[in-house]
């Protein structure tokens, strides 16, 4: 059965009204490669600058460096349909794990966010004679798997190490006074505003979406959908949450933890050249394009997208292999900052020292310990620095 | 959705400003437009406002993503833009002039009727969609698809004038006006970086100065060499431009310039005739 049922949401019912204003997708992020942790200010102001890009039917975001008292337990936030269902929940999970805390995550009643969830954060570790030969990550994958999709009435929407992902269906000035993001102190944000256009809005199908410590906002849709879900199922990955952008936070799972990819060859798959291009290049990197486009063809994201990704220490932003969507990258100091738009940037950075729109394809990194590079490749649109602050 | 702070009206009628910046001169009749925080609603409604009054120019200062600025307006009025304009910048815009003194958004010029747009900076992608007439001097480059589907009908012809590079799909299905891409920073001998020139394209005319490598070139669009009247029509837009940024016109037109036109008025009439 579908999660979405599950939770006992029906989407004939239509709850949150999605017949609403067409839009796109507003994507927002920034990591402090110093490791300087900041509140969630300045996510907030950005995303909520993007209003007209999303329409009320989901907002979320992604904060890492947010739980420094737990920073080797695994922090599971769950939503559970009713308190029978985080009973129940709660059951599995200290027969499967070590619970060393558990509260509710906090919240506040806010107008105009209707029906949230029961949600609840668990912070745990697996203990050896329970991962029975498997690596610590490959047990927590194969445990939110189950629980997932088979759990009535809970599942979990966050599950790494000093972050969280904290998401709901409303704008994103209400999920954020919701959950007091401002409240929470991190070195890298996401953030993300909902335009849902292929699947209905509910608060499993907001952004980000995570798995350990990925997690993936998204504007554009994922084409190839039924193709990469295929792929992340027969590696054991199950798609639960009825929406395009889930492969990505698990296909990204399986190439850079998995098989170890570096972010710079995942982008060559997800947005791989295409063939007449790879013809041109030069001979080491035409090699390296075509194994990886014959070894992992099925995990070619199609369609028009823009993505950020987060997890422990790196951010990383990218866009389909012809920019069907848009992706600009500026940066200050120590902090890189993508977004979807030029303006929220310069709302939260006034004094952006450079920024650019990248080429489709073109992968954006940042690293803690690494000062964030003008990656800006020849082909990149150049914005000049604003040399009047804006709010004059 | 932002908080919206009160409006506040400055009728300059003393001809002095701080900011002595380009072609923000005030004038008598000039309104002064503080947009920090307001919604973009607001803000169009108040500049319709101000142009139904017979106000000449309007500076809007703080300008932070708003889109739509200068929509609806039809009459030849200025504004000038301090900061970043939202999406859709002048969009269906018929007559006025604006000048960003900053870089645009995407979809700056969409389906524009008449007027002009000055950017100060750099423009994002689909600059000029489906642009009608008028004309868009930009200083530095443009994002991907610009002058997607531009068109043009008897005497009518929409410009758009580029001074750095474009980012790929440039003139994608063009079905008529001119594009202008000058390049202006890029190294001698090296080639533009544009890639799928012209793809789909069925009408108008592009012209990229300095070298194009070929194989970058959409397969609709052929290579023609100019003629006296593409020198004159040279001569006069990127004068203009060179005017707009203080650019070295000399320089610019002392360049060799590519001509692209598309073979064929109808690409895909074969498309589904099976």
């Amino acid at each position: 059965m579908e999660r979405i049922a599950r939770m006992g949401w029906s989407s004939a019912e239509n709850r949150y009204g999605d017949d609403r204003v067409h839009d796109a997708c507003g994507l927002f992020g920034f990591i402090d490669t110093t490791g300087q942790r900041h509140s969630g200010e300045r996510i907030i102001a950005a995303i909520t600058n993007m209003e007209e890009r999303g329409n009320g039917l989901g907002a979320g975001f992604a904060a890492y460096g947010i739980y420094p008292d737990f920073t080797e337990h695994y922090a599971f936030h769950v939503m559970c349909r009713d308190e029978k269902g985080r009973v129940e929940l709660d059951g599995y999970l200290r027969k499967h794990f070590a619970v060393v805390h558990d509260e509710p995550i906090p919240s506040r009643q806010v107008l105009g966010v209707v029906d949230p969830p029961v949600l609840w954060r668990y912070f745990l570790f697996p203990q050896s004679a329970q991962m029975v030969g498997r690596s610590e990550e490959d047990y927590i994958v194969h445990q939110v798997m189950t629980i997932n999709s088979q759990m009535e009435g809970a599942f979990v929407f966050s599950s790494g190490k000093n972050m969280g992902i904290f998401k709901g269906v409303g704008h994103p000035e209400q999920i954020a006074e919701f959950y007091g993001i401002q409240g929470y102190y991190a070195y890298l944000w996401l953030g993300h505003t909902r335009f849902p256009t292929n699947t209905p809005g509910w608060w499993g199908g907001a952004h980000p979406f995570g798995l350990l410590d990925w997690s993936v906002v998204h504007n554009g849709e994922i084409s190839s959908y039924g193709t990469n879900r295929r792929y992340l199922e027969m590696h054991g990955y199950q798609c639960t949450m009825r929406t395009d952008t889930e492969v990505l936070a698990y296909a990204a799972d399986l190439l850079m933890r998995r098989h170890v990819l570096s972010a710079e060859l995942a982008a060559l798959v997800f947005a791989s050249p295409l063939w007449n291009e790879l013809e041109h290049m030069p001979d080491e990197k035409r090699r390296i394009g075509r194994a990886l486009r014959q070894t992992y063809g099925q995990l070619l994201m199609n369609g028009p997208f823009a993505i950020i990704v987060g997890r422990g220490g790196e951010m990383i932003g990218l866009a389909d292999r012809i920019r069907l969507r848009p992706l600009v990258a500026g940066v200050r100091g120590d902090i890189l900052y993508v977004s979807s738009e030029l303006a929220p940037m310069y709302l939260v950075e006034p004094d952006l020292e450079y920024s650019w729109m990248p080429q489709g394809g073109e992968v954006v990194i940042g690293r803690l310990g690494q000062s964030p590079k003008l990656t800006a490749g020849p082909g990149a649109c150049h914005v000049p620095a604003e040399e009047e602050p804006s709010y004059a | 959705m932002p908080e919206s702070v009160a409006v506040q009206v400055v009728v300059d009628t003393n001809s002095s400003t701080k900011d002595g910046s380009d072609g923000a001169t005030p004038r008598r009749g000039v309104v002064e437009l503080q947009a920090k925080g307001l919604y973009y609603r607001e803000l169009n409604d108040r500049l319709r406002e101000l142009a139904q009054q017979g106000v000449e120019e309007v500076v809007l200062r703080g300008v932070m993503g708003q889109r739509y600025l200068g929509t609806n307006l039809q009459r030849p009025m200025k504004v000038t833009v301090h900061g970043i304009p939202g999406n859709d910048l002048g969009a269906f815009m018929d007559g006025p002039t604006i000048e960003v003194l900053g870089s645009a958004q995407d979809g700056c010029g969409n389906t524009m009727n008449s007027g002009k747009i000055v950017v100060h900076g750099s423009a994002g992608d689909i600059l000029g969609h489906s642009m009608r007439g008028g004309s868009i001097f930009v200083r530095d480059d443009v994002g991907y698809r610009v002058g997607i589907h531009m068109k043009e009908y008897g005497a009518v012809r929409p410009v758009i004038v580029i001074g750095g590079t474009a980012q790929h799909f440039l003139g994608e299905y063009m079905s008529g006006g001119v594009l202008i891409v000058l390049a202006s920073r890029l190294g001698l001998g090296e080639c533009h970086p544009t890639r799928y020139v012209g793809t789909g394209m069925h009408g108008g005319v592009i012209y990229m100065r300095g070298q194009v490598d070929r194989t970058y070139l959409g397969k609709e669009v052929g290579q023609v060499s100019l003629a006296a009247e593409d020198e004159w029509l040279l001569q006069r837009h990127v004068r203009e431009y060179a005017q707009y940024f203080h650019a070295n016109a000399e320089r610019l037109l002392g360049a060799s310039f590519v001509k692209l036109v598309p073979l064929t008025k109808r690409p895909y009439g074969q498309l589904y005739a099976y």
